[in-house]
């Protein structure tokens, strides 16, 4: 006999498979974003589950800034092979032009252009009317308040003041034409329960996420990777190796990594658990202004 | 932290199994700014460790700039989120918080007091299985705690913590808290929360929250964490009523069919013998996957894909449950509403309806009353606004399979949609409406007509009659024009029915109006009395256990739509004989349509008085191509579908 009673995971699980789903029913044309982060590659997982035994019913949109880590892209060409997803890798081709770096625009600038503008391009241009992110409440503060269901104009923009109530697990999906939403199966999940999924789902995930030695500058407090020979060093700055892992993955320029023995998951949660810091904390973009999430979401940003 | 102490006990791998096996526990906070649920909140995050440090040293800055506490870490910075709102110092949406024990995860739904945010407060309602109602000792129950209490109640949940705060203030007084207490029961004794729980605590230094507090010894109870973390919900699962919601049909080859959707209620096995509403088809349950992977059997709230021994037709918005255990079928429906739009809800206004994967043009046909929210006292109403609460009557183009709400938190809820701005307008919990109820509202209404009548107690139920028969009592209500064939059709099926084992009578238009109706006429008035007279009849036969079958011109909406108030909606079907007026001309042998014509007889149907045809009849029978064989077979079909019959 199974167990007819639901962990707090299992319910989690539930209920981010019903959430894909009821997108699917609803709109015409979703697609999922997939930044293959640890929640990218969770929520995927759901989605898996929610069609299984068949393919996932939309393509994966990865929007590349150019400044990935070259470790995530070599994961995701793999990953996403050996599942069989379709994946849409969308780059702003303009932004690349103008030969926007985090390093000659700052970061709001150019995670404005390469990220916000970039994500907004792709979603016009396919005329996307859902897209899925492994977006969570606990992330940071004005996220907390975020529908499951994020309602967003046609120009992508979000109005903290103007979204719908959502009450029991009834979603409504109703767009006009060109409106669309963000969607958030993740909403109610926590880093540790990602980590568990992870973990209990045995999900492959970037390396990055373990310890190894890697060449790195101390930059702000913050151990910066110094992933190819766009970096520009300052004066006096030479990289040295250290055994560093990260929390969260992004723009590598952008990403701050902490030292770490953790090779593997079993040490990586047992290191999170002791830890007595969020993971934002290696984020460079949240601490540019107060509130400047809930500012780059009614921008348009995830 | 109690991550890290329970680390060193256990080790990675004793936590690692322990936390895939936490319960999760979804808790709703109410209070307004002043009570401290902000600080309540904050101190739960602090003290059992779901703040981290970077996020304290960005609270520690924040409280130099926002905070009310002066130099001590003001908590209910960490929970108020959007910067507008910070700046205005109060909360104003729904936020949600976590944290974890070693026992269980915890999601907060935090929601403002303020008066005008009902809305918020219902949202967070809707998913919470524990309600903490805050009161500030000082000073004592308010109108807003009734209106907390009140919203739990409505929206089931079946946990409540009233939580006296601030007992610091009041000197720690056992007497302020008791009279409190007293006066809290007193209401909550007339709302349906099974379990409520007073607990005294000063949320700023934490007494009574995570730890025990030295300063009440007189309290024996528990502290705050302590009961959330042990706190029994799993009994508020229902495993009796299977009701399926199909989200999607899969169909990923064209050897696969599954049915997927999130079990509402109930357990589901391999083998199993399921219904499909609407339709009434039955199959076998041929494999079962949970969150993808076969297994033998689920049960409430997992996320299933099923497939069936053989093809019957299911589609979105359809409900799996079983043949001895469905839920009805109702085109009307009576609910409770809380509404959260500006646009204002008024009897006639049609919607779209969520329920479950249903989706579907829904009119509100009444107002019964509204609700003050602060008195619990329910007043007439000709509109309900933003933020009230009352009960309505609507009318659905769909059948929906329903359940009352306070048996099927899924099933029983429903989102109003607006069909121009496609905003979500109201949240609604479906009633349960016995026909004994609704003999108590005809008897409100007779006694308002002067006539007092009250229910003799011990008396013979509806319920009881109709099981004593051994049918289920419906009326089957048969509209169209005079020779279009209702009364041919009529006892045709009362014969078939008959052959089948099952008691019916037949009501119709000629002959009540040589007994029952023979002191009236044809005028609009009187024929409004005679169909009143008629449906009152059947909704007597149908109390004592019988099947009517009735057939009456019945010309208006109007007067159907009050036979069907007055049957009871629930046992009601309409069935429109469908006959051109010149095929009911031509079919007619007693002069009848040609006296009319030549201005011997007023007040006809379809000659000098219009024929309203039904909008959505549950079945349009076609009465002039179609054999009276072939009508009765697509009426049997209707009541299997239905599980009117067996």
């Amino acid at each position: 006999m199974t167990t007819l009673h639901l962990s707090h995971l299992e319910q989690l699980e539930a209920e981010g498979i019903q959430i894909i789903r009821e997108v699917v029913a609803q709109f015409e044309k979703p697609v999922m974003l997939f930044s293959i982060g640890k929640d990218s590659l969770a929520m995927l997982r759901l989605a898996e589950k929610a069609f299984a035994p068949g393919k996932l019913p939309f393509p994966l949109l990865h929007v590349n800034t150019t400044f990935k880590f070259k470790e995530m892209i070599s994961f995701r060409n793999d990953f996403v092979k050996s599942r069989g997803h379709t994946l849409i890798e969308w780059i702003n081709q303009e932004g690349v032009q103008s030969g926007i770096t985090p390093f000659n625009a700052g970061t709001q600038r150019y995670t404005h252009v390469m990220k916000t503008e970039a994500l907004k391009q792709a979603l016009s241009h396919y005329g996307f009317d859902a897209a899925f992110g492994g977006a969570r409440r606990d992330e940071e503060k004005s996220r907390a308040k975020e529908r499951v269901f994020s309602f967003r104009d046609r120009f992508h923009t979000w109005d903290p003041k103007n979204q719908r109530p959502e009450l029991w697990n009834l979603y409504n999906g109703r767009v006009a034409k060109g409106e669309s939403i963000r969607v958030f199966p993740l909403s109610n999940w926590t880093e540790l329960d990602v980590w568990l999924y992870v973990y209990k789902e045995q999900i492959p995930v970037v390396p990055l996420y373990f310890a190894k030695p890697r060449p790195v500058v101390n930059r702000n407090g913050t151990w910066i990777m110094v992933d190819d020979e766009r970096m520009p060093l300052e004066p006096g700055e030479t990289p040295e190796m250290r055994s560093v892992r990260f929390r969260t993955l992004g723009c590598y320029p952008l990403t701050g990594a902490v030292d770490s023995q953790a090779t593997n998951l079993r040490e990586v949660l047992e290191e999170m658990l002791r830890s007595r810091t969020s993971e934002r904390q290696g984020r460079v973009i949240d601490y540019d202004e107060a509130g400047s999430m809930e500012q780059k979401k009614k921008e348009g940003y995830f | 932290m109690l991550h890290g102490e329970e680390l060193d006990r256990v080790g990675i791998d004793g936590w690692l199994e322990g936390y895939q096996r936490k319960e999760l526990l979804r808790i709703l906070t109410c209070g307004s700014v002043d009570d401290g649920k902000s600080t309540l909140i904050g101190r739960l995050l602090h003290d059992s460790a779901g703040v981290f440090e970077d996020q304290l040293k960005a609270l520690k800055k924040d409280t130099t700039r926002f905070g009310t506490t002066g130099e001590e870490i003001d908590f209910a910075l960490l929970m108020d989120g959007l910067q507008a709102e910070r700046e205005q110092g109060i909360t104003i949406d729904v936020a949600y918080r976590y944290f974890s024990t070693p026992r269980r995860k915890f999601i907060v739904a935090d929601t403002p007091g303020h008066e005008q945010y009902t809305r918020n407060m219902a949202t967070g309602a809707s998913t919470s299985d524990l309600a903490i109602i805050l009161i500030d000792a000082r000073k004592g129950v308010l109108a807003q705690t009734r209106r907390h209490a009140f919203i739990c109640s409505l929206l089931g949940i079946k946990h409540v913590v009233i939580a006296v705060n601030k007992m610091d203030l009041v000197e720690y007084s056992q007497d302020v808290f008791e009279a409190i207490r007293r006066e809290c029961s007193e209401f909550l004794g007339r709302l349906s929360i099974p379990d409520v729980h007073f607990i005294p605590m000063s949320a700023r230094r934490g007494e009574n929250v995570v730890g025990r507090s030295e300063t009440m010894p007189w309290y024996q109870g528990a502290p705050l964490l302590d009961y959330l973390e042990t706190v029994h919900i799993a009994g508020d699962r229902n495993t009796i009523d299977l009701r399926l919601p199909v989200q999607l049909v899969l169909r990923p080859n064209l050897d696969f069919r599954g049915f997927a959707g999130t079990i509402a209620s109930g357990l589901l096995r391999k083998g199993d013998e399921i219904v499909a509403l609407p339709s009434g088809r039955r199959a076998l349950v041929k494999q079962v996957f949970v969150s993808g992977a076969e297994r033998e059997e689920a049960g409430p709230g997992m996320a299933v894909t099923i497939t069936l021994d053989r093809e019957i037709d299911i589609s979105r918005g359809d409900l799996i449950a079983r043949p001895n255990n469905a839920p009805m079928l109702e085109h009307a429906v009576e609910a409770m509403v809380v509404w959260m739009n500006e646009a204002a809800l008024a009897p006639g206004r049609q919607y779209l309806i969520q329920q479950c994967a249903l989706q579907a043009p829904v009119a509100v046909t009444d107002l019964r009353y509204k609700i003050d929210v602060n008195t619990l006292k329910s007043e007439n109403a000709e509109q309900l606004g933003l933020n009230e609460i009352g009960r309505i009557r609507m009318e659905c183009a769909k059948p929906i399979g329903a359940d009352p709400y306070v048996r099927n938190r899924q099933t029983g809820a429903f989102i109003l949609i607006d069909r121009m701005t496609n905003a979500t307008v109201g949240a609604g919990m479906i009633l349960d409406r016995t026909p004994a109820e609704q003999s108590l509202d005809r008897e409100r209404r007779s006694h308002d007509a002067g006539t007092n009548l009250s229910p003799h107690a011990g008396s013979v139920t509806p319920e009881q009659r109709a099981a004593r028969v051994g049918q289920r009592p419906f009326t089957l209500w048969l509209t169209g024009l005079p020779r279009s064939g209702k009364s041919s059709l009529a006892h045709a099926l009362e014969r078939t029915l008959f052959e089948r084992g099952l008691q019916s009578v037949v009501l119709d238009g000629e002959s009540l109006r040589k007994g029952l109706s023979s002191d009236l006429g044809f005028s609009v008035r009187d024929r409004a009395e005679h169909v009143r007279r008629a449906s009152e009849l059947a909704r007597l036969l149908n109390d004592h256990g019988q099947v009517v079958i009735a057939a009456f011109v019945s010309p208006t909406a109007e007067q159907r739509e009050s036979a069907r108030a007055v049957v009871g909606p629930e046992r009601f079907l309409e069935l429109h004989c469908n006959a051109s007026l010149e095929a009911c001309e031509k079919r007619d042998t007693t002069g009848f349509y040609a006296r009319a014509r030549s201005g011997e007889i007023a007040n006809v149907t379809g000659v000098d008085t219009a024929y309203e045809p039904p909008t959505s009849p549950a079945l349009a029978l076609d009465t002039v191509g179609a054999s009276i064989d072939a009508n009765v077979a697509r009426i049997l079909a209707l009541l299997e579908s239905r599980l009117l019959i067996g």
